[in-house]
């Protein structure tokens, strides 16, 4: 198909103020009203929007020194730790960790109520944070202990950078077991008492995009509220697997890692999040735009709740132990609707990924686009395809005290 | 008549087989929304009462006659919509929809008088946006 735009003549309309932007959910009626060669013609950019618990996520921060300066070797934030084992006073700060006084699952089920997702939003709500630190002092870093008071404005950096979010595609969980279950797709009632799900479905970014035509390393996207790039394909990326007709994934597929400065992000956009029996978390809100640049970029736009399904994942024995339980498929059209039907029975749907809200991310990027705020970047490499060979792997079963696999290991 | 109430008792008080008296003699139906009672053996016990309004009024005399501080119910489930995320993860627990979904715009809103003070939506909440909202005193 002959390309119709360049990303640099969308930008130029753009500067214009008058490029022609709708959102993941009014292509769809566009298209309908229109036919693809007029929209396509006519359309310079979809925006689209998800916002959900996304526990792959965290936050670089650059401290600045204390005085004398220190080398620390422990790092907490209202109590929870931060990974220090970088630079003297650089640390990552993780959305599911919790703090060490935190009862978790000793009563269960925990209720989890503060962690680093937490803490990344109270630094962003502009609030207080107790900073502690350990070190065993060196010449060049004497300190040994800090313990005070910072709020974001006192650290020198802190950007955000989630190594696997947007998941393209996800399972719908239930629970075949006769217990409650307490999981990170929420509660999940015995006996298919509800039925689990966290997509944004038709504004989801990565099922617009399903072969990741715009979507790569490179691309400006929206971020927690601010600014944000795709920096890599995230953890977990699994582009070859099974698809429908229309190219959408029916199984959890690709995947994004993100980066943005979490300074002109908003607290509204990353919220801290707690798991009754499973955890602590994060829900970010991202929104990614998708040039059209020909029909078949846009005819992928125009996908609808209907036409994406999930796979009925039990949570009872089929995801913890990885037991194949076939439960078939169920549309987001109906997930949506609050009620499905798996195996025979009528089963009430319980949403984790809040729709309202991807609809405003798809909305606001729509406005900054269309005010000339925001111009769209040309990845400058692409995300493995849909025709990569990636095979999905777990943890090898070896023996340490045993003779491995050649015996090239640093205690032999 | 039927009312939700509030019912503060004494260690003395909790070991007596109050319900039972209620339903017995004063042909009551009785609801049980929630209870306490803490290690000394006071508490509270959130009910709703129903009967006819004669026999209301006797079961309510025979409980102040034991000593037990009987309030009506002002306390609720408090929705911060503030605080929500709009998830709609409280819905799908919500036995009375009184926590229900737009099935278009996919927003959650919140109907206090269809509440029954269940509490299955606190705990499923992840941004613990509702919060049941007693203004229990403490312990008599």
């Amino acid at each position: 198909m002959a390309q119709q735009k360049s990303y640099e003549e969308i930008n130029e309309k753009i500067r214009r103020g008058e490029a022609v932007v709708v959102t993941a959910e009014e292509v769809i009626k566009v298209v309908e009203e229109k036919g693809i060669k007029v929209a396509a013609r006519e359309i310079d950019v979809v925006t689209t929007g998800t916002f959900g618990p996304m526990c792959s996520s965290g936050a670089f921060i650059n401290f600045g020194h204390s005085r004398p300066r220190i080398k620390m070797k422990k790092v907490w934030l209202n109590g929870v730790e931060a990974y220090t084992g970088i630079a003297a006073v650089d640390a990552y700060i993780g959305a599911g960790q919790l703090p060490e006084t935190d009862p978790e699952n000793k009563v269960f089920p925990g209720r989890f109520s503060y962690g680093g997702g937490h803490v990344i939003h109270d630094l962003l709500a502009g609030k207080e944070i107790r900073l502690e630190a350990d070190a065993y002092g060196t010449d060049c870093y004497p300190n040994k202990k800090v313990d005070t008071i910072i709020t974001l404005n006192d650290v020198n950096d802190a950007f955000i950078f989630n190594p696997r979010n947007a998941y393209q595609n996800y399972n719908c969980a239930v629970n075949l077991g006769d217990r409650t279950l307490y999981t990170y797709m929420g509660i999940l009632k015995p006996q298919l008492g509800n039925a689990s799900y966290s997509t944004a479905g038709q504004l989801s970014p990565l099922l617009n995009d399903p072969y990741y035509k715009t979507i790569g390393i490179g691309t400006r996207i929206f971020l927690g509220g601010g600014i944000g790039y795709v920096a890599w394909s995230g953890t977990q990326h699994h582009p070859n697997v099974l698809r429908g007709e229309n190219g959408v994934p029916m199984v959890p597929a690709g995947t994004l890692a993100v980066i943005g400065d979490l300074k002109q992000m908003e607290a509204n956009w990353v919220v801290g999040l707690s798991y009754a029996g499973y955890g602590a978390t994060l829900a970010m809100g991202i929104g990614i735009p998708i040039p059209i640049l020909d029909e078949e970029i846009l005819l992928h736009t125009v996908v609808k709740d209907e036409d994406i399904y999930c796979p009925v994942v039990d949570f009872n024995e089929g995801y913890p132990y990885s037991k194949p339980i076939d439960l078939g498929f169920v549309s987001v059209a109906d997930l949506k609707k609050g009620k499905v039907i798996i195996e025979g029975k009528e089963v009430i749907t319980t949403p984790q990924s809040s729709y309202p809200r991807a609809r405003i991310i798809a909305a606001t990027l729509k406005e900054w686009i269309s005010q000339g705020k925001f111009e769209l970047t040309c990845p400058v490499a692409q995300l493995p395809g849909a025709d990569a060979n990636i095979e999905f792997k777990s943890i090898p079963d070896r023996v340490p005290g045993g003779n491995g696999l050649n015996g090239n290991r640093r205690d032999r | 008549m039927k009312n939700k109430i509030v019912c503060y008792f004494s260690a003395a008080q909790s070991e007596q087989p109050i319900i039972y008296r209620l339903v017995k003699n004063y042909d009551l139906i009785v609801n049980i929304l929630k209870a306490d009672i803490n290690p000394l053996k006071q508490g509270y016990l959130v009910m709703e009462l129903e009967g006819s309004k004669e026999k209301y009024k006797e079961g309510l005399v025979f409980l102040k006659n034991l000593g037990v501080i009987v309030e009506p119910l002002s306390e609720k489930v408090v929705w911060h919509d503030d605080l929500c995320i709009q998830c709609g993860a409280c819905a799908s627990f919500c036995p009375t929809e009184a926590l229900a979904i737009d099935r278009e715009t996919m927003l959650v809103s919140f109907d206090d008088t269809k509440c029954v003070l269940c509490s299955m939506c606190l705990e499923c909440c992840p941004t613990r946006a509702i919060i049941l909202h007693f203004d229990v005193r403490e312990a008599v």
